[in-house]
């Protein structure tokens, strides 16, 4: 059903027989239902999560649009669209793994079992958020689970060669997944911690998320190759493109670079063609972009939902169950936030030290 | 300092010995990669070649490859792999060969290392130690003689210490591995004490042979006076030292004040001191405005301005780049002789 490409790359002497093959996209029949079920319900979690952010977002910004104003201040970069690559990936993880995440990060902090209500509190700037209110929606940490973000593209990328590093010397097979977006592979750190994730071969899978578009420029107007796997080449790691936003063949390439990751084989990179369905941020007004007319219409969750219902994996009383399963969770992540106080403001020179 | 481990079934300590500034930091990683094996070692040329200052000789040997690592020429990469590392638990040591070099790795250490644990409300620890070559004197030119301390000590977040003795080198290096937050430890090449550099005598000291931690914001006095505090950091102690050794012999009695620690900055030793002598010179390889001087300063004048009975004096580069030619860069960098005619000019 995916249209995979696959970088075939002549390797360095260092990285001898397991990377050609491991990179390759696997094939096969179907994935088991319950597989497909939970692809699914994690992709409706999080799509009804950054709906009811977006709602709230713009809730008390008016009137005209005051950015820093209302119930969740500040920039606000929502993830839909992008659902099949948080949970594609994030089956394949354990609490014990890490994962560092983007500026536009709910999706995998969702996927990857960050505590949700105190995800919420932090994005609402609430004492009882992931960091008291001083992190926000960009800097979500969450040290039970290894989860981090960072709101500077590509930088996210060193730090989970140290956590890969860590987990290596402390003798565990834990993997540290490494998240940027296409712009980002442009970056000195994307291929600064290419080289040394490999030349150390640290147990990471580095994930591009390419929705086509950093802010307003395209890809194709800021990137010299056709397909950023093509760059995993340089550093003798396995690279891996999925199209058409596809999350059982994202959830495929990533068992197979996670298993080879926690096997001591080194790094892998996928990149995933995705999808951003809405602004980079909130608020943006998007003329620069030609293929608004034909977004929904890629929008990935519907047409999973029909591909599950036709499999007979889904029937329409089961896609009901998910979506209530979900406004749930999200109403109490909502409630939760809401009634957290807003941090004292005597407080704001804490936790710059420990 | 703190004698925090003295070696058992011994009645005294051994006698301290002679060695370098390089020598005794050398040996504060030792002790402390000896005692955690959660320490670690990394940057360029830090494993067969013992590190371009010296910084690292001989722990390659003895702690092998693991835990002593070369790096490639990727300051982003393996400044955040640090940052990783140590928010797993580990407590890296990573050096940024010279301060100069930060320009490439800024954002790992300003954004990331320097605010994580801030970001997290105090939930994620980043016990990191950068260490770093800093200061000119021997013509290497703008981009590889800058101090730039108070760069970092201006961005929260980071501890920031500077040895300029053998015996703080090593104290403050076993601080900083065992503070939990992150630590810019930078060190002089000047004095190091390097057999391939102009070196002051003051670079060979007594350096007790236990482990020992020297206090992380504590400045020191490093000689008592009455007349005038000369404030000051680094390498400049030693030209500070010399200068009030000159002038004692005129009956000016000088005061000299190891600051150590830039951040936390001891201010209630600059108040004290000041607050005896009523006069202040503050000496910064730095650069002049926005920075140390200034900063020590405005601590005086916040406090109390009256303290002051004659206006304060700063030696510290002119807002210029470090410049190439020997006579030029003399010119700008706080010599001997610039202290010692500050030092005159506020005792009038």
């Amino acid at each position: 059903m995916a249209a995979i490409s696959q970088s075939d790359h002549s390797q360095s002497d260092h990285s001898q027989s397991d990377y050609s093959e491991a990179g390759r996209p696997e094939t096969g029949g179907p994935l088991d239902a319950s597989v497909r079920v939970d692809l699914y319900r994690m992709m409706v979690l999080i799509r009804t999560y950054e709906e009811r952010i977006r709602q709230e977002y713009h809730a008390d910004k008016t009137p005209g649009f005051d950015i820093g104003a209302g119930k969740i201040p500040g920039e606000m970069h929502l993830a839909a669209g992008q659902e099949p690559v948080a949970a594609g990936v994030c089956p394949h993880l354990r609490p014990s793994d890490a994962l560092t995440a983007t500026h536009r990060p709910h999706h995998l902090a969702i996927a990857h079992g960050v505590d949700l209500a105190k995800m919420t509190a932090e994005i609402f700037g609430r004492q009882g958020g992931l960091g008291h209110g001083r992190g926000g929606h960009m800097h979500l940490f969450d040290p039970a689970v290894h989860f981090s973000c960072s709101g500077i593209v590509a930088e996210g990328l060193p730090p989970a060669l140290g956590q890969a590093f860590a987990f290596r010397h402390r003798g565990t097979d834990s993997v540290a997944v490494a998240v940027t977006g296409e712009g980002g592979a442009n970056q000195g750190a994307f291929h600064e911690s290419l080289n040394l994730a490999s030349l150390w071969r640290l147990p990471v899978v580095f994930v591009i998320e390419d929705n086509e578009w950093g802010i307003s420029v395209s890809r194709r107007a800021s990137t010299s190759v056709e397909d950023n796997s093509l760059r995993a080449a340089a550093n003798a790691m396995p690279g891996v493109r999925i199209e058409d936003n596809d999350v059982e063949a994202v959830y495929r390439a990533a068992r197979t670079a996670v298993e080879r990751a926690r096997a001591g084989h080194g790094p892998s990179l996928i990149e995933v063609h995705t999808l951003r369905l809405w602004g980079h941020f909130e608020g943006d007004p998007q003329t620069y972009r030609p293929d608004l007319a034909t977004v929904e219409e890629r929008d990935p969750i519907p047409s999973y939902r029909r591909l599950l219902v036709e499999a007979g994996v889904l029937d329409e009383a089961g896609v009901e169950r998910i979506a209530e399963e979900a406004a749930t969770k999200v109403e109490r992540a909502v409630e939760f936030a809401l009634a957290s106080p807003e941090p004292d403001p005597s407080t704001a020179t804490a936790y710059a030290f420990e | 300092m703190t004698v925090v481990e003295e070696p058992a079934a011994k009645a005294s300590p051994p006698p301290p010995r002679r060695l370098t500034m390089a020598k005794a930091m050398v040996e504060g990683i030792a002790a402390e990669m000896e005692r955690d094996p959660s320490v670690f070692y990394m940057g360029e040329d830090v494993g067969a070649y013992g590190g371009i200052f010296s910084s690292t000789t001989g722990l390659l040997e003895r702690f092998g490859p693991e835990r002593v690592r070369d790096t490639p020429i990727s300051e982003t990469a393996f400044m955040g792999l640090a940052t990783g590392a140590a928010v797993e638990g580990m407590r890296p040591i990573v050096e940024l060969m010279f301060a100069d070099f930060f320009g490439v790795c800024m954002d790992q250490i300003y954004n990331h290392m320097a605010k994580i644990h801030f970001e997290s409300g105090g939930n994620v620890k980043v016990p990191v130690v950068l260490t770093s070559a800093v200061g000119g004197g021997y013509s290497d030119g703008a981009q590889h003689s800058q101090c730039l301390w108070g760069t970092f000590a201006h961005l929260p977040g980071m501890k920031v210490v500077i040895p300029s003795t053998p015996a703080d080198a090593k104290g403050l290096m076993i601080s900083a591995i065992r503070d939990d937050n992150p630590v810019i430890y930078l060190f002089h090449k000047g004095a190091m004490g390097l057999a391939w550099m102009a070196k002051t005598r003051r670079a060979l000291g007594d350096v007790p042979s236990e482990s020992y931690e020297t206090p992380i914001g504590k400045a020191a006095v490093a000689r008592p006076g009455r007349d005038v505090t000369v404030v000051t950091v680094s390498l400049s102690v030693h030209y500070a030292l010399d200068v009030a050794d000159e002038l004692a012999s005129e009956g000016i009695d000088v005061e000299v004040l190891d600051l150590r620690s830039l951040v936390p900055l001891d201010r209630d030793a600059i108040v004290e001191s000041v607050s005896r002598t009523g006069r202040l010179v503050v000496v910064d390889e730095d650069y002049r405005s926005f920075g140390m001087s200034a900063e020590v300063m405005a601590t005086v004048a916040e406090r109390d301005p009256s303290l002051l009975t004659v206006a304060p004096v700063r030696v510290a580069v002119p807002d210029v780049p470090i410049p190439y030619a020997r006579a030029l860069e003399q010119a700008v960098l706080p010599t001997p002789e610039r202290i010692r005619a500050a030092v005159r000019q506020v005792m009038g």
